[in-house]
């Protein structure tokens, strides 16, 4: 299969989309931006390989219907989480190892009873990750530093208790491994991964079909995948070493992804982690014109995650929360912080908390109305996309402002993978430039591990301070 | 304005723009129209360092509406705190200066070029070539359009204890200049700033020098038209915005109706001819641009602390600005204005009432509109400072009806004249790249077809 990649570097998440030479999407990956942009851009667009392996996957999968296998819809999840599990457990290893390291190299507080309490911790993880991806219950999120950070805390928290340590003596080597193991690209290996996964969940199939769900699997696992175009875009465009023609602006993109999902969009709404664009495009899917926010992030999703922090909520508990409202408190100030002080205040004199957060999505919702207002307003169709799409409250909110200012008879879009929106233009971008004989492609440098390693050892002039 | 030539790093043969790292790290040519032009800067300072000794008055006063002539006349001169607050900002000194202003009370939304001019005076008033400036023996307040004029020479009253002379130049509301206003501002040149003149110099006027300073005026403007209209060759042999400012230096400032001002013109003309006839674009910091893949035109003032960024930015991209407003706020030669000769009163008089900031919102649309169609531009970008509520007010209004009247899309930015806080690179940056790169997706209009998959539709559609 032959594909081309679109790379969305935000500022909290980055996004890669696949899409093929009839521009059909084929896979999408995500992934948290960490502090360095290129391991980000390199495993995002792993992920979205990943996923296209396990889309051609589930359409072979098909097939085995007739031969017994009856709950195909299952297998494939099933498979998929057995796959995340074996990725997990191949970085907690290196989690492992990098924790020895570290401790081995930090002198007096590296003592006996310390490297016995991490072992300990470690086998913990170790055996409770099965439970983490095949249980059935639902993760908060996806990345490896969360999953990883809540067990090794979970499971220190009980070890230091059980043999009377402080906590604080068992977390200080995770918080200083965790940076090096997940800027660190480990190269993949797609098939003998996904062959581990499947023998691992196999267990229940009749013996033909069995024998025909390995072949699958592994001739999914070597189905080569060539990229033949990249493009990329999003904030930390400029800190890539994209050669400049596969650089592509992310209005340009946000633009052209919402009208390719919603082609009867003629204004597109992103709100993204620290900035609002309000675009408007043509019947193509050309920007015309667009407005940005400017000098201040208010009205951004960091403005949301600042309140959740406030609130000692998590990010995607504001929306659902905020939807119990009965009254929304006005809130008055545009300023982020201002906000986190009225929020104070509003709490003190007794208001709900749910009210409270309904006045703050209206206070977001309508600096982005009047950055419509400036890119020309919304004439016919309405396309909603970026991170905080994803929060039921914003889009409710975005409803009525809508109808209120514009009319009810307003198309308003989202998409659940609005926030891909970017990622997607710019596969297309890709996709014009590979018919225009015009490719580029994404280089990644596989970092140095020797090297690397060197950098991370800690210095222990610090040490003392245990 | 400029009045001294800094940082124009450029040199033929360098990287064309748009390569990659097109850092100039070799040695510096400069045109000779530049070199000549920084030194009749220096020129003009040292005269104003040694103004008291030699028995010469000094008349502070303002870009738009200047009468610089009649000074020349009475052999006054001029001091341009706007021009000095530009400098400061060039020279990355603004920033201290601001601050100053500031802890003597001067509020965050105050023009940044008022409390760059103040902070400066308070820490010693040096000038741009490093010499002390001289107190003004007189403020000649020259108002067209911008009421902070008004208060920025009442502070500057407060601390020289001089003369303030106003003119009051009447707005042109309604796009045109009858004979009454015209009227009204000769009888106040007669009434009030020619007697005060008169009086603080101890001569009485001589129109026939008058002018002649006229008639040399009218041979630099003709010749700056002509620059102006050079833009509209393919490659422009000129920047009209960034490289544009620079040759507005000596016509706006100390210099009209000087033999210099003529030379310079001259001189800047016959280069500008010779790269029309190479096929040639001009100097700018990252070399000679002849890869000139967008034509804009451009409104509002650029943003001083960041100058060489900010036009690196379009540069770097193959942006060319082959016409601006702002280097018409010192007069509109190229719409057919001249000084004459034959009639001094009332040719300043024209002057003062036709420059830019004196004109209506409508009147400034029609000449973006007019400049869009004559320079054959594919874009225009507005660049909106904080700082001047007078002149930014109304340019999303006027980017709406350009877009309408001429279907060339705009962009717009915000910045500030010398605040470098206002300055953020990477967001200007993003909407300069996004906007042209729209540009050129419009232009292509090559796109992958697009094949919709099923929506999602929050809300409900009656």
């Amino acid at each position: 299969m032959r594909v081309c990649v679109g790379v969305d570097l935000g500022s909290t998440t980055t996004k890669a989309i696949l899409i093929d030479e009839e521009g059909k999407i084929v896979g999408k990956g995500i992934t948290n931006s960490r502090s360095n942009y290129e391991v980000a851009s390199a495993v995002a667009r792993d992920e979205a390989v990943t996923s296209a392996r396990f889309n051609l996957l589930a359409r072979k999968l098909e097939g085995l219907k007739g031969e017994g296998a009856t709950e195909i819809g299952a297998l494939d999840e099933k498979l998929r989480a057995a796959f995340r599990l074996e990725l997990y457990l191949d970085e907690l290893a290196a989690l492992r190892q990098r924790v020895t390291e570290v401790v081995a190299a930090a002198g007096v507080r590296g003592t006996a009873q310390v490297k016995d309490a991490l072992a300990g911790i470690f086998d913990r993880m170790t055996t409770d990750a099965s439970a983490l991806f095949l249980g059935g219950d639902a993760r908060k999120s996806d990345f490896f530093r969360d999953i990883a950070g809540a067990a090794f805390m979970h499971a220190a928290e009980k070890l230091a208790n059980e043999r009377g340590m402080r906590f604080e003596e068992l977390t200080w080597p995770f918080d200083r491994a965790i940076l090096d193991v997940e800027t660190e690209l480990r190269e993949l290996d797609f098939a003998a991964t996904l062959g581990r996964a499947a023998r691992r969940i196999a267990g229940g199939l009749p013996e033909g079909a069995k024998k025909r769900f390995f072949e699958i699997v592994d001739s999914v696992g070597t189905e080569p995948i060539d990229e033949v175009a990249f493009s990329g875009t999003g904030y930390g465009r400029q800190t890539l070493p994209f050669p400049k023609a596969a650089v592509r602006s992310e209005i340009l993109c946000h633009g052209r992804g919402a009208h390719r999902y919603f082609p009867g969009t003629r204004t597109v709404l992103d709100i993204g982690g620290q900035d609002t664009k309000a675009i408007q495009v043509d019947d193509k899917g050309v920007v015309t014109t667009f407005q940005m926010n400017d000098r201040c992030a208010a009205g951004c999703g960091r403005y949301l995650g600042y309140i959740a922090d406030e609130l000692n909520l998590g990010l995607h508990e504001l929306g659902p929360l905020a939807l119990k409202s009965c009254k929304s408190v006005r809130i008055n100030s545009t300023c982020t912080v201002f906000a986190g002080a009225e929020l104070r205040e509003r709490l003190s004199l007794g208001e709900e908390r749910e009210d409270i957060l309904a006045g703050l999505h209206k206070a977001i919702m309508l600096r982005a109305m009047s950055l419509l207002a400036r890119s020309g307003g919304v004439k016919s169709e309405l396309t909603f996309t970026g991170g905080v799409c994803k929060n039921d409250m914003a889009t409710k909110v975005l409803r009525e402002l809508v109808d209120e200012n514009y009319g009810s008879d307003i198309t308003l879009n989202a998409h659940p993978d609005s926030i891909y929106m970017g990622a997607l233009g710019a596969a297309m971008f890709a996709l014009d430039d590979l018919r225009a004989g015009k490719a580029n492609l994404l280089v990644v440098k596989r970092p140095d591990k020797q090297a690397m390693k060197n950098y991370a050892n800690p210095d222990d002039a610090c040490a003392s301070c245990g | 304005m400029s009045l001294v030539t800094i940082g124009n790093k450029g040199l033929k043969g360098a990287p064309p723009a748009g390569a990659e790292g097109s850092a100039v790290t070799v040695p510096v040519t400069k045109d000779a129209s530049q070199q000549r032009q920084k030194r009749m800067i220096a020129e003009h300072f040292d005269r104003l360092s040694t103004a008291k000794e030699d028995g010469k008055k000094v008349a502070y006063t303002f870009v738009p509406g200047n009468l610089t002539e009649l000074m020349g006349a009475f052999e006054m001169l001029p001091v341009l705190p706007e021009i000095n607050a530009l400098q400061s900002g060039m020279r990355g000194k603004s920033g201290a200066y601001i601050s100053e202003a500031e802890r003597g009370g001067h509020s965050e939304d105050v023009c940044s070029y008022v409390k760059c001019d103040i902070g400066m005076l308070r820490t010693g008033n040096v000038g741009p070539t490093g010499k002390v400036l001289p107190k003004p023996d007189l403020l000649l307040l020259s108002y067209t359009g911008c009421f902070t004029f008004m208060k920025w020479f009442e502070l500057l009253k407060e601390e020289y204890n001089c003369p303030v002379v106003m003119l009051h130049v009447p707005y042109q509301a309604d796009g045109i200049i009858t004979p009454e206003m015209r009227q009204y501002v000769v009888d106040q040149l007669k009434s009030d700033v020619i007697p005060q003149m008169e009086q603080i110099t101890g001569k009485k006027l001589n129109l026939d020098k008058l002018s002649e300073q006229l008639a040399r005026s009218r041979r630099a403007e003709d010749a700056l038209v002509k620059v102006w209209e050079s833009a509209k060759n393919k490659p422009s042999p000129i920047d009209g915005y960034f490289g544009g400012v620079y040759y507005i230096g000596p016509i706006f400032s100390a210099f009209r109706g000087s033999e210099d001002a003529v030379a310079y013109y001259e001189e800047l003309l016959a280069e500008v001819n010779e790269r029309i006839k190479d096929g040639e674009g001009p100097m700018t910091p990252a070399g000679v641009m002849n890869n000139q893949k967008y034509r804009l035109v451009v409104e509002g003032p650029p943003s001083w602390t960041h100058f060489n960024e900010f036009w690196n930015m379009f540069s770097n991209e193959g942006a060319i600005a082959v016409a601006s407003t702002y280097t018409r706020v010192g007069g509109l030669y190229d719409q057919g204005f001249r000084h004459d000769p034959q009639d001094p009163l009332g040719t300043l008089a024209d002057y003062c009432l036709g420059c830019y900031t004196n004109r209506s919102l409508p009147s400034r649309i029609d000449l973006l509109e007019k400049y869009i169609k004559q320079y054959s531009a594919d874009g225009f970008l507005i660049n909106s400072v904080k700082s001047c509520n007078s002149f930014s007010a109304g340019q999303l209004m006027i980017l709406r009806e350009l877009e309408k009247r001429t279907g060339v899309p705009g962009a717009f930015v915000e910045s500030d004249l010398v605040d470098p806080r206002y300055f953020g690179k990477a967001n200007i940056e993003n909407r300069l790249q996004s906007y042209l790169q729209m540009l050129e997706a419009r232009k292509s209009g090559a796109l992958a077809a697009a094949t919709a998959e099923k929506p999602f539709v929050i809300g409900s559609n009656p």
